[in-house]
């Protein structure tokens, strides 16, 4: 067996997520090379090179991959797939773009999201916002795979794999960078963080976030999350969102503030080591997967659990 | 423009969902079954821009069983102009829907599909990009605004950092994303007359397609049930248990 793993990086730093899925990659077993495709982004490919168990880095840098475009990147994964049994990216919204596309492009049902490896060709994932765990086996010869990185261990980091420089694939050319607008933190990234407390629809208005989470967030080195209703009510912005249709997290602690608990949002956060709520509702559904359950205001229980930690 | 909008009867996002004790599946029997969200998300966009005068018409597809057509039904009350059932009663997955949806495609010639980001039975999200893909066209997933501009199409797609802007070319496939809009609801009159609205049905042999699955489910299982813990009475009792218990602070 041959793996192929797709960095994921924003051309500076490599993420996290990228060992978790050398991980995945290592149960499945096999050869495992990385594909880090940017511009600019030696420092990248090096940090790759330093993940244990792998054979060797390709490096392709070009324009075109700056921005992590679907159609080009896609194509340069189909122009190295021959030599793969299996291609594995984390479910990242770069994994989610780019990787079905390839899939189809090969003629393969990709296999989303798993959260475990029963065999080579054999998956578990969730299913309705995890409430369900299908267990697949992949007909296809060649399996395409995202990985959801918060149900793997980081691969260590003692290796030392030679980089090769691999040429760019054609452009289709079909689609073009406009401008991004990244989300500005000092505080760590949500899906990394080991504490993560995140504010609900109660909240009421960015205002609150600011001076009653993010002064504890700061205290605690935690980062902010938010549910579906405070993203799409403005108070935070869209990255914010935990979620079976945002983003997944289990850190140590969870801290959710003023959130109901629907399905859909226990579904992003439900693996989380330690659960605490607060909630001024004491049949609120988060209190049913709260291993500490506080039914108070939180306009006064925050500014209290602020002090309370000096 | 035409627009081709795909939609999925899935399980409504309400219902809390049984896992079957001979492990084969989900109970679908007597659940309340709707439209996917993101899919009404979809509807609702390709109407704001037929009403805009953006687009002309809108073709709405649904891959599924007879009762499909409920779903079809709701969009064009919502404003679609006609509908396409491709009946199968096995259920379906994201490469097989991605290749009747190309052949689709070649028959309607849209110049946009406009679809939902992913499935919330499934929870995939692929069927656009493989869609996409198979045509050989530009993709903008995860979309919470779409402009044409300068015969372009500009779509602001919702990732990990925040949010990213590309154009693509057209004809092209945008997936919808939360925030893209929220849907309406028909009116009774508009259900009235989408009773009318053309909506033919056809079957996945009529386009030479098989829908055989890559993926053989092996079993499905209820995930690790979580435990509700206890409550506590102040915010200090709170924070000395997660020091002194919990060890997390
Ligand atoms: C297709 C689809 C996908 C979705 N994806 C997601 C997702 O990824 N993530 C997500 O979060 N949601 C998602 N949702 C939305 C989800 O169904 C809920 O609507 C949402 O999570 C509710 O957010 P909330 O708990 O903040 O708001 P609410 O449900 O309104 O809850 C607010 C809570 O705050 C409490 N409260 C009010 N005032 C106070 C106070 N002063 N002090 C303390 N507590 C107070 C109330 O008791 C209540 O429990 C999705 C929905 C759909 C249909
Ligand atoms: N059987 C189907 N019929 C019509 N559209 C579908 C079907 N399956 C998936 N889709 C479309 O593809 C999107 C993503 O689905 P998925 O890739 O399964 O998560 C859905 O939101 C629908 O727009």
């Amino acid at each position: 067996m041959a793996i192929l793993v797709v960095a994921d990086h924003h051309n500076e730093a490599l993420s996290d997520a990228t060992h978790k899925t050398v991980t995945a990659a290592q149960q499945i077993g096999g050869d495992i090379d990385i594909l880090v495709a940017g511009k600019d982004c030696r420092p990248v490919a090096e940090a790759a090179a330093k993940i244990a168990g792998v054979r060797k880095v390709l490096y392709a840098d070009d324009a075109r991959y700056e921005h992590r475009l679907a159609e080009p990147l896609a194509a340069l994964i189909v122009s190295l797939a021959d030599d793969y049994d299996a291609i594995l990216k984390a479910a990242t919204t770069t994994g989610k773009n780019v990787m079905p596309r390839a899939a189809a492009l090969l003629d393969v049902m990709q296999v989303s999201d798993i959260i475990a490896v029963e065999a080579p060709d054999t998956f578990v994932r969730p299913i309705y916002a995890g409430n369900a765990l299908q267990t697949v086996k992949s007909t296809d010869k060649k399996k395409v795979v995202t990985v959801r990185a918060t149900a793997f261990k980081a691969a260590e980091e003692n290796g030392s794999a030679s980089i090769e420089d691999v040429q760019p694939a054609d452009d289709p050319g079909l689609s073009s960078f406009v401008k991004e607008e990244l989300t500005k933190s000092e505080r760590p990234e949500l899906t990394a963080a080991k504490i993560v407390i995140s504010g609900g629809r109660a909240l009421g208005s960015y205002e609150n976030f600011e001076k009653l989470i993010f002064p504890i967030a700061d205290k605690l080195g935690a980062a902010v999350g938010a549910s579906r209703a405070a993203v799409d009510a403005g108070y935070v912005p869209n990255d914010y969102q935990v979620g079976q249709t945002g983003k997944v997290v289990a850190p140590e602690l969870y801290i959710a503030v003023g959130i109901s608990g629907a399905i859909q949002h226990l579904a992003g956060m439900k693996d989380s080591k330690v659960i605490v709520a607060i909630n001024k509702d004491e049949e609120a559904p988060i209190f049913q997967v709260a291993d500490y359950g506080l039914v108070a205001d939180l306009f006064k229980a925050l500014p209290e659990l602020n002090e309370a930690l000096g | 423009m035409k627009l081709l909008v795909p939609v999925k009867r899935v399980i409504d996002y309400n219902v809390k969902v049984r896992v079957k004790s001979d492990q084969s599946g989900v109970d679908l029997a007597n659940v309340k079954m709707s439209m996917n969200p993101f899919d009404e998300i979809a509807v609702e966009e390709a109407v704001r821009m037929k009403e805009a005068g953006t687009a002309q018409e809108i073709v709405v597809v649904s891959i599924g069983p007879e009762k499909a057509q409920d779903q079809i039904r709701q969009a064009l009350a919502m404003g679609a102009d006609r509908g396409l059932l491709v009946k199968t009663e096995a259920e379906t997955e994201p490469l097989g829907v991605a290749t009747l949806l190309k052949a689709i495609v070649e028959e309607e010639k849209p110049d946009l599909v406009i679809m939902g980001k992913q499935a919330i039975d499934d929870d995939c999200n692929q069927t656009g990009q493989m869609l996409a893909a198979l045509l050989g066209w530009p993709q903008g997933t995860f979309a919470s605004k779409i402009e044409k501009k300068d015969g372009e199409i500009h779509v602001t797609r919702e990732i990990d950092g925040g949010l990213q802007t590309v154009s693509l070319k057209l004809p092209a496939v945008v997936t919808t994303d939360l925030r893209l809009n929220e849907p309406r609801y028909a009116s009774l009159p508009n259900i009235m007359k989408a009773k009318k609205k053309p909506l033919d049905v056809k079957d996945p042999s009529d386009y030479g397609v098989d829908l055989k699955p890559r993926l053989e489910v092996l079993k499905v299982t209820e995930p690790p049930k979580r435990e509700g813990g206890v409550k506590v009475e102040t915010v200090a009792e709170l924070v000395d248990k997660l020091k002194n218990e919990a060890g997390v602070l």
